[in-house]
């Protein structure tokens, strides 16, 4: 009996999986089809037994549990909130799936400290409703958050985690098959940083600053590497900082005695501002090009050293926010009223309103069935496999593929500071 | 009748160390100064900036050494009373900012800020005490230490549910651009005023302990306070003057360091805490003399060493390994004067 049970449940796993392929590329979240009857197991308790990894159960009455692991406390709080708002966005839109409510629950996974990327995770699995994880915020707390998630089944879906190395298998960072990104992979930023520094700035030496993070520090090799490569650029040094370091004068009267064209420091709040604001006390650094990354485009930036980056010219890399009218039109103005903000604090809350959006798309294809007392079942494999087949989704920030992890959109902006507000110099959707 | 001259084995290996330690840092020294990338200019201007940074330590590390003499407790909230101090000074200059009065009478508005900030710490830090640390005067040392622990968490995250995650601006003050020539230095003018106000403020603290009726009363009470209380001393409200005073130094010392670095944060006064406790234990903990060096060696270390001992072997990025550097030669001075540069061992 058994034995037939596990030869009939092999045609219907192939189901499942076909199933997942064939869900409609380009839905929008609002047109998204439910699988038909006959896509699902008669008996899906003993479907779940035999497919590998299993499923979640959600019993009847029960919400779709998923969760958020983004910094909203900590001083980059303002962009897990910014993501977490977006998230909120979606949700308002879709808050329903499967006849059931959605419910998102909110961990703190910091950003400064890599452990507190494990300690949201492992608060995650302790809660077996939870169907899908939506972070982290920053990359080094993704790679200590990934192999306790991907123990448990749990697919987690990044909309700001750039450090190459997570989605790169031989990286010592990697994230693993359960780890997907709707942000960009900072080999796009550190190339469109390093081409503009080569072809519009016409630079030719370049010092980096770094804070040690994944995502610092790999960014900055990025452009190291590329800067040299697309126009013989000379990296004068790459120096390093620590988290909470309040005085840069010494690192920066370092850099100036190199003399570089441009400073390029992808490090974070509050850092990033002081260390602009200090780079006027040493001459030598007068008519140096500063350039920062996503890691300071936000508004507290702009609140501590925005009049100052302003005067000196700086520039800024980031997601190219040109997302077309449904962002500008539907999306901007619901964030807002729900950030209270005239401008959103940083920029990758509509990367967490595709991530919620393709995370449900998930839930559905690697929905089972619902057994006779109305509990569902959702193939732990089949939400990673959505994932992993995702081709040319339709989603607010582009047309999105996952190609090993790396779903994002890779255009790139680069801003300036023009009257205290961002204002885009170059884009690589044009550019290219 | 005298002693033979003995060799300790410990005495050898003590004397071996620094031996070591004083070639390698002369060799080191000699080799990044004739690399030449650093002109005799940025060695003056790194030195100027450590002074600076250790000015600052030192005003917060009063207020560890301060306590620590009458309590013989570490208080690790003293982190926090700098922040609320900095953030007082933030509202008040920005409201002074708004009407005007700070660009039309700077040096007033400044002044103010600076009385706004250390009052407002003053009044945290006696809370602490009062609140948080005197019911526990009678428990094992532990218990306050840990207490501290907990008022810092307190303190810092009632700032952050009061001011909000993001960093702020601190008003601009034009008459602090540019450098001023002291002695023949050009120094910037915003380190200039954290220098000269760390000097004033340190001065009337020495004055202040030495020369007034309550400043004796806090060295008997430091000496020991069941006799200070035999004596007619009222303990308890010396250890709360104390708390204040250490308290107002800090505050003061927050906005200076704001105006300076143009802004202000909640977790401001985290890693300050952490390198003024380390600079007052450098000095000596208890001693202010030794808050003072401490806090000035430290900043002086950070500023300095990194470049001058690892540029010269090409370390890359040396500068972050300044933390290093400076923890590295605090355990250097516990090794060889366990009780700091000018501190006394305990019961002499």
């Amino acid at each position: 009996m058994h034995k037939s049970l596990k030869w009939s449940v092999i045609p219907l796993t192939f189901l499942f999986i076909l199933a997942a392929c064939n869900n409609t590329p380009g839905e929008s979240p609002a047109m998204s089809s439910e699988p038909s009857a006959s896509q699902l197991a008669e008996d899906p308790s003993a479907a779940c037994a035999v497919l590998e990894g299993g499923c979640f159960e959600v019993p009847a009455g029960e919400p779709l549990t998923v969760a958020s692991a983004l910094a909203i406390s900590g001083d980059v709080a303002f962009l897990g909130n910014d993501t977490n708002f977006g998230i909120q966005v979606a949700q308002e839109e879709r808050g329903q799936v499967l006849g059931r409510d959605v419910e998102v629950l909110h961990e703190d996974a910091g950003c400064g400290d890599a452990a507190s990327g494990q300690t949201a995770a492992e608060s995650i699995v302790a809660n077996t409703a939870i169907l899908g994880v939506m972070g982290t915020t920053c990359s080094r707390t993704a790679v200590t958050a990934m192999p306790v998630l991907a123990n448990a089944g749990l697919v987690m879906v990044s909309p700001s985690n750039t450090a190459p190395g997570l989605t790169n298998p031989d990286h010592e960072q990697y994230g693993g098959p359960n780890y997907f990104r709707t942000a960009y992979n900072d080999k796009v930023q550190g190339a469109a940083v390093a081409k503009y520094a080569c072809e519009v700035l016409g630079v030719t030496s370049a010092a980096t600053v770094h804070d040690g993070s994944p995502y610092a520090e790999q960014l900055q090799q990025v452009f190291v590497d590329d800067f040299a490569e697309f126009c013989g650029g000379t990296a004068t040094s790459q120096n390093a900082i620590g988290v909470g370091d309040t005085d840069f004068h010494a690192v920066l009267t370092t850099i100036g005695a190199e003399a570089p064209d441009m400073i390029f420091m992808p490090i974070f709040d509050p850092e990033g501002p002081l260390m602009v604001v200090q780079s006027r006390d040493v001459p030598a650094l007068a008519d140096t090009i500063f350039f920062g990354a996503d890691g300071v485009k936000d508004a507290g930036f702009i609140a501590a050293a925005g009049t100052i980056a302003e005067d000196i010219g700086m520039y800024f890399s980031g997601p190219d926010l040109s997302f077309g009218s449904r962002y500008t039109d539907d999306f901007l103005p619901a964030l807002l009223e729900i950030e209270g903000t005239t401008e959103p604090l940083a920029p990758y809350h509509a990367h967490g309103y595709d991530a919620y959006n393709i995370l449900m798309d998930a839930i559905v294809a690697a929905w089972v069935g619902d057994d006779a007392d109305g509990t569902s079942y959702f193939a732990k494999n089949l939400i990673v496999e959505h994932f992993a087949t995702l081709t040319d989704y339709d989603g607010l920030t582009g047309t999105l593929t996952c190609n090993g992890g790396d779903c994002g959109s890779e255009e790139v902006s680069i801003a300036q500071l023009q009257g205290g507000v961002y204002t885009e110099v170059y884009t690589t959707r044009s550019a290219s | 009748m005298r002693r033979p001259f003995r060799f300790s084995t410990l005495g050898i290996i003590q004397t071996v160390i620094a031996l070591a330690i004083v070639v390698g840092v002369t060799v080191s020294a000699i080799h990044t100064i004739n690399g030449g990338l650093l002109s005799p200019d940025d060695w003056r201007d790194l030195f100027v900036y450590g002074i600076s940074q250790g000015s600052l330590y030192a005003l917060i590390a009063l207020g560890y050494t301060l306590v620590y003499g009458v309590l013989l407790m570490i208080n690790f909230a003293h982190g926090d009373v700098y922040m609320f101090g900095a953030f007082t000074g933030f509202f008040v200059g920005d409201y002074l900012a708004s009407s005007e009065f700070l660009d039309t009478n700077p040096i007033v508005a400044l002044v103010v800020m600076l009385a706004a900030g250390a009052v407002t710490s003053l009044v945290v830090a006696v809370l602490l005490e009062r609140i948080a640390y005197r019911p526990l005067r009678r428990a094992p040392r532990l218990v306050p230490l840990i207490t501290a622990i907990g008022a810092s968490l307190f303190i810092s995250n009632t700032a952050r549910g009061f001011y909000g995650d993001g960093v702020k601006a601190y008003p601009h003050f034009e008459m602090l651009e540019g450098r001023i020539d002291l002695l023949g230095i050009p120094v910037l003018k915003g380190h200039a005023l954290v220098i000269a106000s760390a000097v004033i403020l340190m001065a009337v603290l020495w004055w202040f302990v030495n020369r007034t009726r309550t400043g004796r009363a806090m060295r008997a009470v430091s000496e020991d306070k069941d006799t200070a209380s035999l004596m007619g001393i009222d303990v308890d409200r010396i250890i709360s003057i104390t708390f204040a005073v250490g308290g107002a130094l800090a505050g003061a010392a927050g906005v200076l360091y704001a105006i300076v670095y143009n802004q202000v944060i909640w977790s401001m006064g985290f890693i300050p805490g952490i390198k003024a406790f380390t600079a007052a234990v450098l000095g000596g903990i208890g001693n202010i003399f030794g808050a003072m060096l401490g806090g000035l060696m430290l900043g002086i270390l950070e500023s300095v060493a990194p470049v001058l001992l690892l540029q010269g072997w090409g370390v890359p990025s040396p500068n972050q390994l300044r933390d290093a550097i400076a923890f590295t030669v605090l355990v250097l001075v516990l090794i060889f004067r366990p009780y700091g540069l000018l501190g006394r061992p305990e019961g002499k």
